[in-house]
């Protein structure tokens, strides 16, 4: 469950870019069975801006996430102010999930993910025309639209995340959460979803809460980096910021310079 | 029903379809087969055929219940039971604390076992033993106005949340993220399994329930490209393994729900040619 507090009085929100909207995690804490997940976790979240948690494997990146879409019970706060400056309680949220739960021999096609999320009416009588437009729109913009008619268990890593992207920006959400696999894109496919997704914060103005495991993208692409370590947020800010953390040089070994030259170095 | 009988003596005039017995399971097997068909799409899918068998098992469970009950028509002990034991697999496997398959099998044992224990008592387990293999010849026209029921129920569920529980079987946190109620879908189609199962034990049996659930829809998933093409063909193949196995099982003399099964695992491994042959 997700709690609606209401502290309007303390959520001026004029550190946003734009200051029209944005999202506040306030003292989250996961508790499951006996196991402290995670506890104390503060984020602000601005309105067109790309914020990347990053941190070791299992430190609780992903389990935010679910604890944000309301999956997993949580204690603290999630406020969400729209551009009027008001609370709206809770924000429309988009998600990519990091895998899919079935297998890959599945008959289910992107045409039927795509079907079954928008209509009701039964995809194993008919599919409708105007359904089958709209997915192929939906793909377009994340340039997968002739993924729609294969299997999803044929997709490549890069191209299921980037069909589930899509997925997730219908409706527009106020707040997108992605959460990246640990392995099984290539670079070529990985580099792809962050420009689509850098290109996303502008022309709709998304929060984008994003679980990263690759630093040198991070570096080239985010806003914000926050640093998931022990349990909580343990560092915050620009990427320059971060990544100069001693924290996060001694968890990732980090090379700094080298991090930025190689970004740079690549870049188109 | 003297109207089925009419039309099956028009449109097939042969000597099998001549039996009252064999209308009433012609249309048994009409009614009941595309259910299995459609239900057994999206069993495959979320991995659960063991379920499946596990509910046939708690079949024995509901008898005895009814037995005890002195319950004279034990199908509504059964259906209760079976239901029952489907939530408990459910809420035990969200708490996580097993593996899937371990708690299923550790139920579905139980179950089977306090069945056996109660129903044994006294050496009466013969009288019972139909149940294990079913006897589809033995519908009666209540029965069928029963299934007919039944049949039409699923379907019209079928059609309202198929689409939903598509998309919790693809990925519950997606499901979740667009406002789907993940459980609620989730113990309504258990439910219907649970029904469907324990409904069609008398006619089915106990042993070969789960195969006509898993066997059409498995063979279907071999040679479909999306969801439309999974819920035809698995319905076709239902439904013919369902109607040459009754007319094979007339001349044989074998069981018929056996019969459906050989034929329809017959289908499975053709399709899983036909796919290899397609792949290469």
């Amino acid at each position: 469950m997700i709690h609606h507090e209401h502290h309007i009085k303390d959520l001026q929100c004029g550190t946003c870019t734009c200051g029209l909207c944005c999202t506040r995690i306030q003292n989250f804490g996961v508790t499951r069975g006996n196991t402290e997940i995670l506890k104390d976790v503060n984020l602000h979240i601005h309105c067109g801006e790309l914020t990347a948690l990053i941190g070791p494997n299992g430190a609780g990146k992903s389990t935010l996430l679910k604890a944000i879409i309301g999956e997993i019970p949580h204690t603290g706060v999630l406020t969400f102010l729209d551009a009027k400056e008001k609370n709206t309680g809770r924000p429309l949220i988009g998600y990519v999930p990091q895998r899919l739960d079935f297998d890959s021999g599945s008959p289910a096609s992107v045409k039927d993910l795509f079907s079954s999320a928008f209509t009701n009416s039964p995809i194993w009588f008919a599919y409708k025309k105007e359904i089958n437009r709209k997915a192929y729109e939906s793909l377009a913009q994340v340039q997968a639209e002739h993924l729609l008619n294969k299997r999803l268990g044929t997709l490549s890593g890069g191209e299921l995340q980037r069909v589930l992207l899509a997925l997730a920006l219908d409706p527009v959400p106020d707040l997108l959460l992605l959460d990246e696999p640990v392995s099984g894109i290539d670079q070529n496919g990985l580099r792809l979803f962050y420009k689509i997704v850098s290109g996303l914060r502008e022309s709709y103005d998304l929060s984008i809460i994003l679980v990263s495991h690759d630093l040198r993208l991070v570096a080239q692409y985010a806003d914000r980096v926050a640093f998931i370590n022990n349990k909580t947020v343990e560092c915050c800010g620009t990427p320059a910021e971060v990544f100069s953390n001693e924290k996060v040089i001694d968890l990732f070994n980090l090379d700094w310079p080298k991090i930025y030259t190689g970004a740079d170095g690549e870049e188109e | 029903m003297s109207l089925w009988y009419g039309l099956v003596d028009i449109l097939l005039p042969f000597a099998w379809a001549h039996h009252i017995f064999m209308k009433n399971a012609l249309l048994g097997i009409l009614l009941v087969t595309p259910v299995f068909g459609m239900l057994g799409t999206m069993i495959v899918n979320n991995r659960m055929a063991f379920f499946s068998d596990a509910l046939g098992h708690s079949a024995l469970t509901g008898i005895a219940i009814g037995v005890i009950a002195g319950i004279k028509n034990p199908l509504w002990s059964m259906v209760l039971f079976s239901m029952l034991l489907a939530a408990a697999i459910i809420v035990v496997k969200n708490a996580n604390t097993a593996s899937t398959d371990t708690i299923i099998g550790v139920f579905s044992s139980t179950a089977v076992a306090l069945g056996v224990v109660i129903l044994s008592r006294n050496g009466g387990f013969t009288k019972y033993s139909v149940y294990l293999i079913g006897d589809l010849l033995s519908i009666s026209p209540s029965d069928l106005l029963l299934l007919l029921i039944v049949f039409a129920a699923v379907i019209v569920l079928w059609a309202f949340i198929f689409n939903k529980l598509l998309i919790v079987s693809i990925n519950q946190s997606l499901a979740g993220s667009r406002g789907i109620n993940v459980p609620a879908f989730e113990y309504t189609f258990t439910m219907i399994m649970a029904v469907i199962v324990t409904i069609s034990i008398q006619w089915v049996g106990i042993l070969i329930i789960s195969s006509m659930l898993v066997l059409p829809a498995a063979a279907a998933r071999n040679i479909s490209k999306n969801m439309r093409q999974y819920h035809a063909y698995s319905v076709s193949i239902a439904l013919i393994s369902g109607l040459s196995g009754l007319i094979l099982s007339y001349f044989w003399g074998t069981a018929t729900g056996a019969t459906i099964v050989l034929i329809a695992a017959l289908f499975y491994f053709v399709t899983l040619v036909l796919r290899a042959s397609l792949a290469g």
